[in-house]
């Protein structure tokens, strides 16, 4: 295990291990960036969207008469109409099935009811509140438990023979293998533990200028989408009976102001503003505005896990049991592969050697928007990781163990690696001890015990929570994994041009994660040509080779592999070529970063960049000419990054305000292609980490209506409260990816949560205080201190 | 995000301002930093037929101390109250409320003058403008006149402003010796509306406290000044006893709204905490612990 | 429905508009004059994507009318870069990596160089107080703090 890593190459050609200063922030920090909303084309009709107030009604009128009186609306898009297409359902990424414009029923609060087309933005909402629509409230289940119950009312009328709200169950371990651990086990702890709604909102809304031309019959949809590809191979599927044919679709990704997972659906919107473009033949800008976007667009997490860990008494964990009900929305509208409903959760085994396990999903139908996976999760990697490290803590308490301690004593042993866990993941490496022991030299932890005890005598409340989590990121495997199926390859293409500079396209699309830089760096790395000759574009379907997007941490997994494996491609060909400048055999020529030289003569040497021009000009006969390859990345495997966070609380006995004094974060990504880029992801999943610890949930009253629809009340950490994150690494590459590297920007959020929750739960544990849901409000923490006559 | 669409006019005078109010009656609003009333705007939550935009009219933007009070302008920023060396000196208090309304940028754009107006129990000012014994100008179309702060929030979303007034100052009196006050104010986040807030302004003199004011933010329909918690500290040394027993009476006086910032009785204890420790600050810096 | 004839003077040059009384600033900014750096990312006034400078104040452009900036100064992110060269915001946000999706990054920008005009030496804490009005997703903040610090000591050497 090692924590630095010296780069191969030298600061001008800049490959991996640099801190190289990100090609695209030129025009970000100029205001130059291209973002869908900035798209302005001749004759563009602007769209906006009628929502409906109730959680779920029948619609009994829509009037459009004063709505189309207005000067500049052009036209009321509903259901019927859509339906006279047959698109007012649509697939959902999950296959089952959703509305793009209801015809009699609604089913959650602010669902799309009908578009006002108009010439400006301001016509468009204006006739948005001059449409009338009649609605009849219907009786509105929220509670998924109810949702379960045998004679609860069927909310998927649509389909036919279906009797009960459950959307799937889904399952791994072996059950009767798990139960009878739990029944030989000294110690058994449970805790019913939620993660609550959350919803992503990335800084940028959802939108799309959606342009089909009728002389060329070509539709082009610039898009705020993190899969373009998919997309396009959906609409192409979707809409192909209304003559639209998949080398006629472009899906164009611009500049997108922050994904997280949150820009993977295919939103009713996009639906609409194609539809309305292709019947009227302008273009039509559909942009969401933020309480939209909150109120509407695909949430995360919503998971009620009964997690349950069985041990031996000096601490050995030998069972994990959970049971789980997730509360879908109306429809199963999440983004998981399509084997796993219940994304990755089956990671629940976590960083620990566990020889039973046993989990279980049940997904509940409920009048409250679709979807489940949209907030950088890894698909449910947050909610699998919160159970396993907070049950962890609940069983040291019992026992008296130290949290450290009963991590440390538990870990997988880097000896067991590529390990093979009881629920069928083959992770690639780990090293778990040393990163925890890295964390608690960096915070100071058994000095920070000490403190703890002090305050503790003086009444004073503080809190050490401690979380080791394993990461499962880069989807994946085709024998596993597909979307709809469409297999989770991806993609890279080089070109690389006369004078020696490139053009790499990808499959992946970034939403400012900094790809330009960092693929450019993985071919300077891998070629010798300096990144900043790398040219790198992705996002635009008539351009870029397929992909699935990038998503769940999959990009330098996936796509960074392709580059690799293209510009190794690409060497050979080099190498040929150097041979024959040189005049000598390939065999006997010997590489460094960006050249090749004669073995035991290096003055007789070729550049890279004679090697290019030479496949141009004079390359050997029977040689293809140009200098371009390309590769469809396959990954044997998944990468297993991996962490271990500690946060230090403190929390104010007189509000129950809890403060993040410090949080200390180690992370093992594998080998590091821009250590400024992984540091700066690390950074902001931490702080999207606090905000679903500390303030953020998504919440609706027993009528669906939603308590948290815009940024009064959803709360984002403002730079007040969000800590000074410090940040450390170990290296333990991934075995079979061909850099050593592993995605990594999604495990802050994945450990940060439970690191913030165990260390309340640490603060409060001597008051008997074995479990706290997050958010961990100031009138949750409150509320226990008065009940255990602690609160000022 | 779009308001609906109005008419707007911008008076570069009082009496052309007050002319329009008149015209428009009903239909017409003031716009002073719009921070309050362009949010609503354009949720298309109030109405508007005319906007009259005071912040053209001149003079109205000074913060003076003369003759031992201080005048604010309707029209300073929260910004410049912030900034204000006189302010800084002589009111903690007032920078202790300004610095914790909504956001700096935010602060940029509103004034005090709407901060009281606006007749929301959940700004900032009015329950230190309570526990600092202010009083309100208003010029309408009959001329000056002064209003007591006691008397000028009224209800929810209503002051003692007539529809054809403007608010033109507030006017503070100067503290005297030994005198110190605070805000405290608990939100969930930076930018929010208080979860809970109390204001004290008291001053010491012969080892007791001799004059105080507490009142509490977002406490009920109006902001609330704690009479009786007053009364229980007023010509008596301020004990740790007292302070509780102050604090406790607040929590009492306070009638919030459950919401998403909490249940009424999380914000009534954190009426009495903040209560509490406004209190302790205001005698630190009254020289007085 | 008033319409009113304005003179706005946005990064040095006057513009001129008849505009709707309803028309808000950041549309202003970004429809008619198609100075797009400077974003909307909510509806509330809370996220500060839309922040430029107005009077030299960093203001949130969505909630001003376009008709409240008659007269005035507005300065927005096009406006930094100055004869070829950037401003030290907006090096210090390239050298210490302070953006990521540069979304909030023109509102960021605006915001400092309003506090690096009032306060030349700023804490960590007053930098974190000062851009408490704008949000962001992706940085978590750490490096904008190092970003403006770093600005901060470019602009006092020279």
């Amino acid at each position: 295990m090692a924590d630095t890593q010296e780069p191969k190459t030298d600061a001008k050609i800049c490959g991996m291990g640099h801190s190289m200063k990100r090609k695209e922030d030129p025009r970000f920090i100029r205001g130059q960036g291209r973002y869908v909303d900035d798209i302005v084309l001749p004759g563009m009709l602007y769209m906006d969207i009628v929502r409906s107030p109730f959680a779920h009604a029948k619609i009994n009128k829509i009037d459009t008469a004063k709505a189309l009186k207005v000067p500049g609306v052009l036209a009321v898009i509903d259901g019927p109409t859509l339906a006279k297409y047959n698109l007012h359902w649509m697939p959902t990424l999950s296959a089952d099935t959703q509305m793009v414009l209801p015809i009699d029923e609604v089913m959650y609060q602010s669902q799309e009811v009908c578009a006002v087309i108009a010439t400006s933005r301001y016509a468009a909402a204006d006739g948005v509140d001059a449409v009338e629509v009649d609605y009849e409230p219907l009786p509105v289940m929220v509670d998924p438990f109810e949702s379960l119950k045998p004679g609860a009312p069927v909310l998927r009328k649509d389909k036919k023979d279906k009797k009960d709200n459950l959307a799937f169950h889904w399952e791994a371990g072996d059950r009767a293998a798990t139960d009878k651990a739990f029944a030989s086990a000294d110690v058994v702890v449970a805790e019913d533990i939620y993660l609550p709604r959350i919803h992503v909102a990335s800084m940028e809304t959802c939108g799309c200028v959606a342009d089909f031309n009728p002389a060329e019959g070509k539709l082009t949809v610039y898009m705020t989408t993190q899969a373009p590809h998919a997309v396009r191979t959906v609409v192409a599927l979707v809409a192909g009976h209304v003559g639209l044919s998949e080398e006629k679709i472009r899906i164009v990704s611009p500049d997108i102001g922050g994904g997280f997972g949150g820009k993977v659906p295919v939103y009713p919107g996009y639906v609409i503003a194609i539809a309305a473009s292709v019947v009227i033949g302008k273009p039509v800008k559909w942009i969401e505005d933020r309480m939209e976007n909150l109120q509407a667009d695909s949430f995360a997490r919503d998971y009620h896990m009964h997690t349950e860990i069985a041990s031996k008494k000096d601490g050995t964990m030998i069972g994990l049991r959970i049971k789980t009900i997730a509360d879908h929305g109306y429809t199963n509208a999440s983004a998981n592969p399509s084997k796993f409903p219940a994304g990755l959760f089956s990671i629940c085994t976590g960083s620990y050697d566990f020889k039973q396990a046993f989990c279980e999903v049940d997904a509940a139908y409920t009048h409250k928007p679709p979807g489940g996976v949209a907030y950088r999760c890894s698909f449910r990697v947050t909610e699998a990781v919160h159970a396993v490290e907070r049950i962890a803590d609940v069983l040291a308490q019992k026992l008296g163990m130290d949290p450290a301690e009963i991590r440390m004593k538990n870990f997988i042993p880097k000896e067991k690696f590529p390990y093979k866990s009881v629920l069928g993941w083959e992770y690639d490496s780990g090293d778990y001890a040393p990163a925890l022991r890295k964390a608690m030299d960096l915070v100071g932890y058994e000095a920070l015990r000490k403190e703890q005890a002090e305050k503790r005598a003086r009444g004073e409340l503080m809190g050490i929570g401690v979380c080791s989590f394993v990461e499962i990121v880069g989807a994946g495997p085709s024998k596993q994994f597909d979307i709809l199926g469409l297999k989770m390859f991806d993609s890279a293409e080089i070109r690389v041009h006369p004078t020696g500079k490139a053009i790499v396209r990808l499959g992946t699309k970034s939403q400012g994660q900094g790809h330009e830089t960092t693929y450019a760096q993985i071919v300077a790395e891998e070629l010798g040509i300096p990144a900043a000759n790398v040219q790198v574009e992705e996002g635009d379907t008539d351009t870029a080779p397929y992909g699935l997007g990038t998503y769940a941490s999959r990009s330098t997994p996936t796509s960074g592999a392709a580059a690799a494996m293209a510009a190794r491609k690409l060497r050979d060909k080099a190498k040929k070529l150097a041979a024959h400048l040189l005049e000598c055999s390939p065999d006997d020529l010997v590489w460094e970063p960006g050249k090749f030289s004669v073995k035991g003569s290096p003055q007789r040497s070729k550049t890279i960049q004679d090697c290019v021009f030479a496949a141009y000009t004079n390359y050997p006969q029977g040689m293809e000419p140009g200098f371009e390859a390309s590769w469809y990345y396959d990954p044997p495997n998944l990468t297993f990054p991996f962490g271990s966070y500690i946060a230090v609380v403190d929390i104010d006995r007189g509000t129950g305000m809890v403060k993040v004094r410090r949080f200390v974060a180690i992370d093992d990504c594998g080998n590091i292609i821009n250590p400024m880029i992984v540091e700066g992801q690390i950074h902001g999943g931490l702080t999207q980490g606090l905000a679903p610890a500390l303030f953020e949930e998504m919440n609706y009253d027993e009528n669906g209506n939603n308590q948290n629809g815009s940024f009064m009340d959803y709360l984002l950490p403002t730079a007040v409260e969000t800590p000074a994150w410090e940040v450390g690494r170990t290296i333990t590459p991934s075995p079979h990816h061909p850099l050593g590297a592993k995605g990594v920007a999604e495990s802050p959020t994945v450990g940060a949560p439970p690191a913030i929750a165990n260390a309340v739960v640490d603060a409060l544990s001597h008051l008997g205080v074995t479990h706290v849901d997050i958010p961990i409000t100031p009138e949750k923490v409150w509320k226990i201190l008065k009940e255990k006559g602690a609160a000022e | 995000m779009i308001p609906s669409q109005f008419d707007y006019h911008a008076p570069s005078t009082l009496p052309e301002a007050l002319k329009l109010l008149t015209q428009y009656g009903d239909s017409a609003k003031v716009l002073s930093g719009g921070q309050s009333l362009l949010p609503l705007l354009k949720l298309r939550l109030g109405a508007a037929g005319h906007l009259i935009d005071i912040g053209r009219i001149p003079g109205l933007d000074q913060i003076r101390e003369e003759g031992g009070t201080l005048r604010i302008g309707g029209l300073v920023r929260e910004a410049a109250l912030e900034r204000s060396e006189v302010v800084r000196a002589k009111y903690p208090i007032l920078l202790d409320t300004a610095s914790v309304i909504a956001d700096p940028l935010v602060r940029n754009r509103a004034t005090v003058g709407g901060n009281l107006a606006h007749g929301d129990p959940g700004n900032d000012h009015p329950a230190t403008m309570l526990a600092l014994g202010a009083s309100v100008v208003a010029h309408g179309p009959k001329g000056e006149r002064v209003i007591p702060i006691d008397k000028f929030f009224v209800g929810l979303f209503t002051t003692a402003l007539q529809p054809d007034e403007i608010l033109t100052e507030i006017r503070i009196p100067a503290p005297g010796p030994r005198s110190g006050g605070a805000y405290v104010k608990l939100e969930r986040k930076v930018g929010d509306y208080a979860t809970a807030g109390a204001a004290v302004q008291l001053s010491l003199g012969g080892g007791v406290v001799e004059k105080i004011g507490i009142a509490l933010t977002n406490a009920g329909p109006t902001p609330v000044r704690v009479a009786a918690a007053e009364a229980r500290l007023r010509g008596k040394k301020p004990d740790a006893a007292g302070i509780a027993a102050a604090a406790a009476m607040a929590g009492e006086a306070a009638q919030p709204s459950a919401d998403r910032r909490g249940s009424v009785e999380y914000k009534k204890n954190m009426a009495r905490v903040l209560t509490a420790r406004a209190i302790q600050k205001a005698l630190e810096r009254a020289g007085g612990r | 429905m008033s319409t009113h004839r304005i003179k706005v003077t946005v990064n040095g040059t006057v513009q001129e508009a008849e505009v709707e009384a309803r028309l808000l600033l950041v549309h202003f900014l970004r429809e008619n004059l198609r100075l797009t750096g400077t974003h909307i990312g909510c509806d509330t006034t809370h996220c500060g994507a839309c922040t430029v400078l107005l009077d030299g104040e960093p203001t949130k452009s969505c909630t001003v009318l376009a008709v409240q900036a008659d007269g005035r100064q507005v300065r927005t992110v096009e406006g930094l870069e100055q004869g070829g060269k950037l401003h030290p915001v907006q090096e210090g946000f390239v050298e210490k990596h302070g953006l990521q999706c540069g979304y909030c990054t023109p509102g960021m920008m605006m915001t400092a160089c309003a506090l690096l005009a009032h306060n030349k030496n700023p804490s960590e804490q007053d930098i974190r107080e000062a851009i408490s009005g704008n949000l962001c997703r992706c940085t978590g903040y750490v490096n904008i703090v190092r970003a403006v610090q770093h600005a901060a000591s470019r602009m006092q050497e020279t």
